[in-house]
């Protein structure tokens, strides 16, 4: 974890609000690990103050990609960067999904902007690993299937894909899954993963979530991205515990 | 070439610069290490403790403001016993001075944190809290009664041979009678300005944003309160100042010294580039040099008014 000067190259448009960006980024590139992500100063004055956290998209040798909705003035101005613009970046911080373990086929389930990690995550996936993917959406302009294997699409309007949302279309297919060892990396919106991880709970499922939460620091000075302990016994932060956590560590 | 005196004293406290990183924004070292190399820093100041380890507030914690942030941390902390078994041994290593800050619900509770924590040899002083916005008990009921005040820097100084610094709320009338008080019971230092309680509501839902409903407000937002409450105290108690609120470059650090601050330190800076401390360092001592002032502590209530 380190602060670099990066450079902003591009930018491509995913969906009418989502946008990837291209960082030349050597240093973090390098140590960058899939779930991982990068607290990003979007402006060189005081405005917004705090950094952004965004998590890694991509990585490409020495570039790095990041995924993100327009939510407000910190990623409209990042939307906003110009070719060769320095960007301070922050990272890569937390932990990312564990690739380890007994397992041999790996389900992602994604909701919305929640399929961002998972273009670096397929590609350090052991090559003998089954890769499923499961990706939702309210409607079909909100479901981003970039750089994802095997998809499945779910929209909560029935536009694109299974009719309901992304936790019902994969139960639906749980059983196609009964004679492979499943591990689930799941990443998007909080009812979401709530839902998911009360399957994987009651079916004992391995479970990995990767959650999202408003932050300070990014790197476990400030204590403001706490989240509940699964046993109801104190905090662990976000930022620095997480943001990946097995189902059965946090209560969301 | 290095001729500026950048040491300063406070009390009997000699610290090799000016730059101090502020309480509930280093945790306790060890995370802020690996972007910034606290030897070359003044002091580091705890993050609040308690007697007993304190699990802080439910989330939402903390939202961002016009050039500031409000959090309700509520005192998150690992407690004094945890402190002492297994911060201490890095914060040793580190090779920064010390500075404990110290939360508690009674005076008898300040009193046994200090009086546990003074036998460590590497804590060169104590900071006491009376002023947290975010706690139920203890916090701002404290930081607003003058003889509580009192009491807290009398009794903490009885068990105690090393410097106590008292963290005043801003969220009072007159911050230079509490600093008043806090000098004619023996104590060494006031530290200026805790946060200002604050609130922020979500207009769709009207819920607030964070679930403390008001927290402390920091960042660039108070600057100009906290620069106000410094020169207040400077301009009516000879008590030693650490100025604290907003800083963010240099120039706010000379800024504070200016109006009456002995030191300064930097908070919530350091959650967005955490080498602040450094970064000010060097440019309050290029300060120095450009305007030939050879010894830092010059700058200390240097105003004109």
């Amino acid at each position: 974890m380190l602060i670099e000067k990066t450079k902003f190259i591009s930018k491509t448009t995913i969906t009418a609000n989502t946008y990837l960006i291209k960082v030349f980024a050597p240093s973090i590139a390098q140590s960058a690990k899939p779930g991982q992500f990068c607290n990003i100063k979007v402006s060189e004055n005081s405005f917004p103050l705090l950094r952004r956290p965004f998590s890694i998209c991509d990585v490409e040798g020495d570039y790095i990609y990041f995924m993100f909705d327009i939510h407000g003035e910190g990623t409209r101005l990042l939307r906003d960067k110009k070719e060769e613009d320095e960007l301070d970046i922050l990272g890569p911080l937390g932990v990312g999904f564990d690739l380890e373990g007994d397992y041999d086929t790996a389900i992602f389930i994604a909701g919305g902007l929640g399929s961002a990690p998972f273009p670096f995550l397929t590609k350090n996936i052991p090559a003998d690993i089954e890769i499923h993917s499961f990706v939702g959406g309210r409607a079909k302009e909100n479901v981003i299937e970039y750089k994802m294997k095997n998809v499945l699409a779910a929209t909560d309007d029935g536009s694109y894909g299974f009719n309901g949302n992304v936790v019902e279309l994969f139960n639906s297919k749980l059983e196609t899954f009964d004679t492979k060892k499943i591990r689930i990396y799941a990443c998007g919106p909080n009812p979401m993963l709530k839902a998911l991880q009360n399957l994987c709970n009651e079916k004992k499922i391995d479970c990995q979530l990767s959650v999202e939460t408003v932050m300070a620091c990014g790197f476990g000075i400030c204590q403001g991205c706490p989240i509940e302990k699964y046993d109801g016994d104190g905090y662990l932060l976000v930022c620095k515990d997480g943001p990946v956590f097995d189902s059965r560590a946090v209560k969301l | 070439m290095n001729m500026v005196d950048l040491s300063i004293k406070i009390g009997s406290l000699e610290l090799k610069n000016p730059v101090l990183l502020a309480s509930g924004t280093v945790g306790y070292g060890n995370e802020i290490s690996k972007f910034t190399d606290l030897s070359k820093i003044g002091g580091i100041v705890t993050k609040s403790l308690s007697l007993k380890p304190r699990i802080g507030n439910p989330p939402q914690r903390i939202t961002e403001t016009p050039s500031g942030m409000l959090n309700a941390i509520g005192l998150a902390n690992v407690g004094v016993e945890e402190f002492v078994k297994s911060k201490i041994p890095f914060l040793k290593e580190v090779n920064s001075t010390l500075i404990c800050n110290i939360a508690a619900s009674s005076v008898e509770e300040y009193v046994e944190c200090t009086k546990i924590l003074t036998s460590e040899e590497s804590i060169k002083a104590f900071e006491i809290n009376v002023s947290c916005p975010n706690v139920k008990e203890g916090g701002l009921e404290f930081g607003n009664d003058l003889k509580a005040v009192g009491r807290i820097t009398a009794e903490t100084k009885k068990v105690t041979d090393k410097p106590i610094f008292i963290k005043l709320s801003p969220n009072v009338a007159r911050i230079s009678e509490f600093a008043k008080v806090v000098y004619s019971e023996g104590g060494d230092a006031v530290s200026a300005i805790n946060t200002l309680v604050g609130t922020s509501f979500n207009i769709w839902t009207k819920k607030p944003k964070i679930k403390n409903i008001t927290g402390g407000l920091s960042g660039p937002a108070i600057r100009p309160v906290a620069l106000a409450k410094v020169l207040e105290i400077s301009r009516n108690c000879p008590i030693p100042i650490i100025g604290i609120g907003g800083i963010l470059t240099w120039q706010d650090a000379i800024e504070f010294m200016i109006v009456g601050a002995s030191a300064f330190q930097i908070g919530t800076a350091n959650f967005i580039n955490p080498n602040t401390g450094l970064d000010i360092l060097k440019g309050i001592e290029e300060y120095c040099i450009q305007t030939n002032i050879s010894k830092i502590s010059d700058v200390t209530a240097s105003y004109q008014i």
